[in-house]
Parts: C-alpha cells; sequence; structure tokens
C-alpha cells in the first residue's frame, strides 16, 4: 500500500463529472476549455475551485443558521392573540404536549442536521488544506453521509407550506411564514450546494502527496 | 486530441482507476479504494426505469388535478390542492419559499419523470432522441433536489399538528403522490446511467 496508487490525475487522464468517460487532454488543450468528447460536459481534473467555493458556501450558510434560528418561522393569529414560532419554540411545544417522536423528528432535521453538515463539511476543508492523511476512508464516509442526509431539513419548510395551506380561511386562525423560514430555506439550499462542489478527491489528493515526499 | 478510454473507469470520489470488467446480472462494481459505487448491472434497466416512468406521469397527474388534504372544523370544509401551499405563500410575499417548495415538490419530479420519458422511449425504438446529453444532464442533476418524500414527512408532521384543532382529510391526490414516491424511487433505482451513456459514440476529433 505504500506505493503511489494509479489514480486518473497520476495517469493524465481526465473524468467526465457527468458520465465519466476518461479522457486524455492533448497539449492544444487547456483544461476548463476542454469539454467531454462524449457528452459535452467541460472537463475538469477536479471540481473547479472546490475549496475556494465550498468555504464560501458555508460560512454563508453559518451566518443564515442564526437568524433562521432566532427569528419566527410562522406566526399564527387567531382570535385574540398573535402567536410566534421559531424552530425551537415548535420543538418545545411538541415535547411539552407529549409527542416525543414528532419533537425529535423536527429537531434532528431542522436543529441537528444543518449544523452537522456545516461541522462535517468545515472539518473537511481543514482536514484537506493541512494535507491530513488521517483515515481519508472514513472522511469520505463522512462526506457521504453529509451529503445525502442535507435534504431532510427541508421538513420544517414543507410543515409550513402545509400549515399555510390548510389554514388559510381565516374561520379560526391565519398562519404565515415568518422570516425564520427564509433564512433557514437559504441554509438548506446553500449547504447543498456546498455539498455539490465539494470534491472528495481532494481527500485522497492529499495522501499521495504526503506519500511522495516520504 | 482525445482518445477516449472506455475500458477503464475512474471512481468519482477517490480518482483510483479501476478496469472495466462485465458483471453478473443485479451486481455492483465498487471502488476497492474507497467503496464508492463505480456502476451496476440491472435486469432490463430502460425497460424497467421506461416502464415505471410511464406509471409515475400518470400518477403525477392525477396528483397535480385531484384534492389532495381537505380540513374540517365546526362544518367548515376547506380543499386544497398539491399547489395551493405555494399559492399561499406567495400570496404573503414569500415568493423565494414558494419557489423553492414548487420546485423541490412539484417541478423537480416532473423534469425527472419526462427527462426519463424523454431518454428511454426513443431508445427503446433505437433512436438517439435530439440533444440527448443535455437532456441527460439535466434529468440526472434533479435527484438531489426531488423531494417529495421529504414532503411526506412534512405532511407527516403537521397532521399531528393540526389533529387537536381540526380533522384533516386525505384525498385522491395524497395516495397518488404516496405511489408516485415509490415509483419515482424504483424507476430511478432501476435506471443505470452507463447503460444510457454507452449509446452514445465519442466524438474522435
Amino acid at each position: 500500500m505504500n506505493s503511489t496508487p494509479i489514480t486518473a490525475s497520476n495517469a493524465s487522464l481526465v473524468s467526465c463529472h457527468t458520465c465519466h468517460l476518461l479522457s486524455r487532454l492533448g497539449p492544444s488543450q487547456t483544461i476548463g476549455r476542454a469539454v467531454c468528447p462524449r457528452c459535452g460536459t467541460s472537463l475538469h481534473r477536479r471540481k473547479p475551485n472546490s475549496i475556494a467555493r465550498t468555504w464560501a458556501l458555508i460560512l454563508s450558510a453559518y451566518m443564515f443558521y442564526i437568524p433562521a434560528n432566532v427569528l419566527p418561522v410562522t406566526v399564527v393569529t387567531s382570535l385574540h392573540k398573535v402567536q410566534s414560532d421559531t424552530i425551537m419554540s415548535g420543538v418545545i411545544y411538541f415535547m411539552k404536549t407529549g409527542m416525543w417522536p414528532i419533537a425529535l423528528v423536527i429537531f434532528i432535521a431542522s436543529i441537528f442536521v444543518p449544523i452537522m453538515k456545516l461541522v462535517t463539511l468545515t472539518y473537511l476543508l481543514v482536514s484537506i488544506q493541512r494535507k491530513s492523511s488521517w483515515r481519508p476512508h472514513d472522511r469520505t464516509r463522512l462526506y457521504r453521509i453529509a451529503e445525502v442526509v442535507g435534504r431532510w431539513s427541508m421538513v420544517d419548510i414543507y410543515v409550513v407550506t402545509i400549515l399555510v395551506a390548510l389554514v388559510k380561511l381565516g374561520a379560526w386562525a391565519t398562519i404565515k411564514a415568518g422570516p425564520g423560514a427564509v433564512f433557514f430555506a437559504a441554509v438548506v439550499v446553500i449547504t447543498m450546494f456546498a455539498a455539490m462542489s465539494f470534491d472528495p478527491r481532494l481527500i485522497w489528493d492529499a495522501m499521495e502527496s504526503n506519500l511522495q515526499n516520504d | 486530441m482525445f482518445y477516449p478510454m472506455i475500458s477503464l473507469i475512474a471512481c468519482h470520489e477517490c480518482d483510483l482507476l479501476h478496469r472495466v470488467q462485465p458483471l453478473p446480472e443485479g451486481g455492483t462494481a465498487k471502488c476497492t479504494r474507497c467503496g464508492a459505487l463505480l456502476y451496476r448491472r440491472k435486469r432490463n434497466s430502460l425497460d424497467r426505469s421506461l416502464s415505471m416512468a410511464l406509471a409515475g406521469l400518470i400518477l403525477f397527474i392525477l396528483c397535480n388535478t385531484h384534492p389532495f388534504l381537505a380540513l374540517k372544523r365546526e362544518g367548515l370544509v376547506q380543499q386544497t390542492t398539491i399547489i395551493t401551499g405555494v399559492q399561499e405563500l406567495y400570496r404573503q410575499d414569500m415568493w423565494g419559499l414558494a419557489l423553492l417548495v414548487l420546485f423541490t415538490s412539484i417541478l423537480a419530479p416532473l423534469i425527472q419523470l419526462s427527462g426519463m420519458l424523454y431518454v428511454l422511449l426513443p431508445l427503446k425504438f433505437n433512436r438517439l432522441p435530439w440533444m440527448l446529453p443535455v437532456v441527460f444532464r439535466i434529468q440526472q442533476k434533479m435527484q438531489p433536489w426531488a423531494m417529495m418524500e421529504v414532503f411526506m414527512l412534512g405532511i407527516l408532521v403537521s397532521l399531528v399538528k393540526l389533529a387537536k384543532t381540526a380533522t384533516v382529510v386525505p384525498g385522491i391526490a395524497l395516495y397518488a403522490f404516496v405511489a408516485l414516491i415509490f415509483v419515482l424511487a424504483a424507476a430511478s433505482a432501476s435506471l443505470e446511467p452507463g447503460v444510457v451513456w454507452e449509446k452514445l459514440e465519442p466524438i474522435r476529433e
């Protein structure tokens, strides 16, 4: 295992992001302007500017995460009172009324998953920039989990949508989506783009450059 | 100058090169270094996806034309369809949210389904659909954005939330919606993208 593994990059081949066809670029072609001869996607050895893009997206998601949790997600107006709910107060409401499973679902999907995804991507970026060769296998797995799980955070947005649709007549109450919902949706979408712009092959690239230096 | 190499494949997660080997039916090839899925061999991959996509389109139409959920309270009944929530959000000046919900719960699944039909139907009759690479690329990119199953979880949570104040009556569209989740998942699972890409000859310069 101490020899340098043969990767596409070492063999000066470029794998198409879309159709996985391997191409060898001629001397006249610069990476970034060449396209896949089969499907026409532009070819890159790695996702372009992966680290910078992912950092930018993650940092903006961290910033949006704060108003997403502080501002109200729903504003319920019933006969005499106006009640604003944040994500956390929704969870607490379910806990108080004894609906633990629902409280858990919302807590995991809306609070735990987004922050875990952000922390995971931050850790992966730092580990790549420090050229870590620690457990690349597990770090790749971490990335896979972060990528798959993120979409479930949308649950709260859908709950707001459905409540708004069902309780719109105003006979006994009206429900409005609050500004927190906008920031929260932004966090979900931005972290999805962050996971897409991250290139897990960079984890393994750092490994190989360490091997060559030894 | 391009020299496309069809007998080799690079892992898309760690870039390790592998020789493409024939697989038994139902087999999967995984990267020897990081364990990522490289390619699969499905039985009747394209035919199965095509039939599922056709079924999906019928369910999709049912889903969007029939009542989805109704709210009953003190004799008042309020019907909604899938798009009602989007319209209400838009009316509340939350057009960003409205757009996001519209895209993830209706448009993305529709693009997935129709893209699949557009690609697979001509292939079934041994023809190459016009602009296949572009359409199939968009079709594949929709995967993470179609969130019908997440929407379903949202429905369940809202049902519990409203259970004390009103009765929620499921409509035909809701059943079609649930069926569509499974049909779309089956269509995507049986579609092996490699089989479609292989139909295209790389252009040699």
